[in-house]
């Protein structure tokens, strides 16, 4: 590992220990290098807590703590409140959780802390199951997608998490995907003035998780995008805005032919996937404007 | 100068909370902590106090909010009682481990099942191991008190561990009592502004707290926990002589009372040690050498000195407010028997649960009790439970 004191270029450390082709690592790298070094940043158990280190060790030159794996909301909004509490408005406070820690066992605090309007930058990588522990099922694996606790594949869809953000009235709030590092540092730059909460939800390929090669990272993602698998849009100051219209999806199977979770797949779960996903991408070109 | 009120435990606490320079309150309300959590959020709200309120949706949130803003580098504070503190267990050891001096109030109530709003002390008992202080108080002046003593030994260099101060649920928390509170000015100058210790989030410097600790380091960052837990007894002693010295009140880790030439030492904690001490008064006019031993202190528990003050009685009755399911006793009988052997006739009586009043009628039974004792006794009594506990319910069948 490099001494970052003097030899890494950047807040990130060159060489950290994810694995290789993490998608993870891309969109931290992005988050953090948009947000600069007046940031402090509260991760919990789970994926990215690589980049809080081991030891004496750490692959970040960022304030920040380790927090539970429920309570990242929670624990960002009392480092905002004691940051303005001493006049510190300047100061970005980032959450940075995965989909475990954001849309099942954290949502109750994400929801409160939404709720009261905390000026906290939130980023949930979804990388749409466990990863860290082993690839468990989350709320935020997709229908079908093999887990090591969805062995058969799951049977129920993904849960909206995005959708839950906006429900909280919330200023900005964002689909990003890690195929689209440009859009995402964009996403990230808006969400940081935000005059309340900011949630950004990235689509975060996992190589370990999904079963492709690591080489793959960017063109699964980018898939998820052509399919609608993953859809790019914004909400902001009430509106919803569709970022990057597709003519014509491709079909979901191209999406899915690239996994390994998805191959034990029927044809008939296929196409209850197709139709949802049109569906979806439907509904929200639909509540544009 | 400083001035006599009429406040009630909640008040007294919020009384100290607000005059300690605490800048960020998070708390979520259950009986009987709801006035703390409303009384704070009035103040803030009126400008009264300097502070930041984060208005939470659940214990947990409360206490992780304590933890994230005094972690900026200055002091914060939330209330709980019962299951709210219960729901907290998992970020007590994360404060404790983190090593953040935080006070907490904790308002004494059973934990459920079956439901009980009532005073009992197996919320915090429960916390025991937790890596906080536990003071545990007799009045509502005793709170005001051991809250100011609270900050001043938690945030002491050689600590850094934080403090519970618990206090029973109804019994004080809602017992209005005259309560001397200083001058704002004297507070300040006893509790002193917070220092930030050890680490703190400053993006000009940054660190990362709190990552993932190998077998390499573990033990000995929890054996530094246990050398503050060491350290304390004596911090605690010196803070308690700059109080008494700045207040004219004396506060110990133990008070005997009564204790010299007695034969018969009865132990307790929080509101009841008032009607032991009663208890003993009423006693010594017949003549009767008893004392009593009041535990203020329970983490860290002050073994040595419970010896010193029992090792001329012969018989030591220790009453336990939480039920010590399992074991030989309740919490404050391992402790109490774990300092002073068993070279006297000790025994364990479990009462006052789920509210029950630990009356002068109780304390008699369990003075007699251990009065007629032969040895001691590793089975505890359960001194004021019903002749039939086991047939308290009639149940009908409809047939």
């Amino acid at each position: 590992m490099y001494k970052i004191e003097t030899e890494a270029k950047g807040l990130v450390s060159h060489g950290v220990n994810a694995c290789a082709g993490c998608g993870l690592e891309l969109v931290f790298r992005t988050v953090i290098r948009a947000l600069g070094e007046d940031t402090i940043v509260i991760i919990p158990p789970g994926c990215a807590a690589l980049f809080s280190g081991i030891d004496n060790v750490t692959n970040i030159k960022i304030a920040g703590y380790q927090c539970n794996l429920e309570n990242t909301a929670a624990s960002a909004a009392g480092v905002r409140a004691g940051l303005d509490a001493q006049g510190n408005t300047h100061t970005t406070v980032l959450a940075f959780a995965g989909d475990g820690a954001t849309a099942d066992i954290g949502l109750q605090s994400l929801s409160g802390m939404m709720e009261r309007g905390d000026r906290i930058l939130y980023v949930c990588y979804d990388n749409e199951a466990y990863m860290n522990t082993g690839i468990q099922g989350s709320g935020a694996s997709p229908y079908g997608a093999g887990t090591t606790t969805t062995p058969a594949g799951k049977p129920t869809y993904k849960k909206d998490l995005l959708k839950i953000a906006i429900a909280h009235h919330i200023p900005y709030a964002a689909a990003c995907s890690a195929a689209n590092l440009p859009d995402l540092e964009k996403k990230v730059k808006k969400a940081k003035d935000a005059k309340g909460p900011a949630f950004l939800h990235v689509h975060t390929p996992c190589p370990t998780g999904w079963a492709y090669p690591p080489g793959k990272s960017v063109e699964v993602c980018r898939m998820a995008i052509e399919t609608g698998a993953w859809v790019l849009y914004e909400y902001e100051n009430g509106r919803i805005t569709v970022n990057r219209k597709i003519k014509e999806l491709r079909p979901i199977n191209d999406y899915l032919c690239l996994q390994g979770r998805f191959k034990h797949m029927t044809k008939a779960d296929m196409e209850i996937l197709q139709n949802e996903t049109s569906c979806r991408y439907s509904e929200l070109l639909a509540s544009e404007g | 100068m400083a001035q006599y009120k009429m406040l009630d435990g909640n008040g007294a606490a919020v009384q100290a909370v607000s005059m300690a320079d605490v800048k960020v309150v998070a708390a979520y309300p259950i009986t009987p902590q709801s006035p703390i959590a409303e009384k704070l959020s009035d103040m803030i709200a009126r400008k009264t106090m300097d502070a930041q309120f984060i208005r939470v949706e659940s214990e947990h949130s409360a206490l992780s909010c304590a933890l994230g803003a005094q972690l900026t580098g200055i002091r914060a504070a939330t209330a709980t009682a019962s299951v709210g503190l219960a729901l907290m267990h998992e970020i007590c050891n994360a404060v404790s481990g983190m090593r953040i001096p935080m006070v907490m109030p904790v308002v004494n109530r059973a934990l459920a099942s079956p439901w009980s709003l009532w005073c009992d002390h197996q919320d915090s008992m429960a916390e025991r191991d937790s890596g906080w202080l536990q003071f545990y108080c007799e009045n509502v002046q005793e709170i005001f008190d051991l809250m100011l003593m609270a900050y001043k030994v938690a945030e002491h260099e050689k600590v850094l561990l934080p403090a519970m101060v618990c206090f029973d649920g109804f019994f004080l928390s809602h017992s209005m009592q005259k309560v001397l509170v200083p001058e704002q000015e004297e507070v300040r100058e006893f509790v002193g502004p917070y220092q930030k210790k050890n680490f703190w989030l400053d993006p000009a410097d940054p660190v990362f707290i709190n990552d993932l600790i190998s077998l390499e380091e573990f033990t000995e960052m929890k054996y530094q926990m246990m050398k503050g837990f060491e350290a304390a007894e004596k911090v605690f002693a010196d803070a308690a002589s700059e109080f008494e010295s700045r207040f004219g009140r004396k506060l110990q880790m133990l008070e005997g009372y009564r204790t010299e030439d007695a034969e018969t030492i009865l132990v307790g904690m929080g509101s009841m040690t008032g009607t032991m001490k009663h208890f003993v008064n009423e006693q010594r006019k017949q003549g009767s050498k008893v004392g009593a031993v009041k535990v203020t202190c329970f983490r860290p528990f002050p073994a040595k000195q419970m010896k010193a003050l029992t090792q001329n009685a012969g018989r030591i009755a220790v009453f336990d407010r939480s039920a010590g399911l399992g074991t030989m006793g309740g919490p404050l009988f391992h402790e109490t028997l774990s300092a002073v052997g068993s070279h006297m006739i000790i025994k364990n009586y479990i009462g006052g649960l789920g509210g029950r009043d630990v009356s002068p009628a109780t304390i008699r039974r369990m003075y007699e009790d251990i009065l007629s004792a032969k040895t001691t006794s590793n089975v505890p009594v359960w001194i004021d439970a019903k002749e039939h506990p086991m047939e308290i319910r009639e149940v009908l069948r409809y047939v």
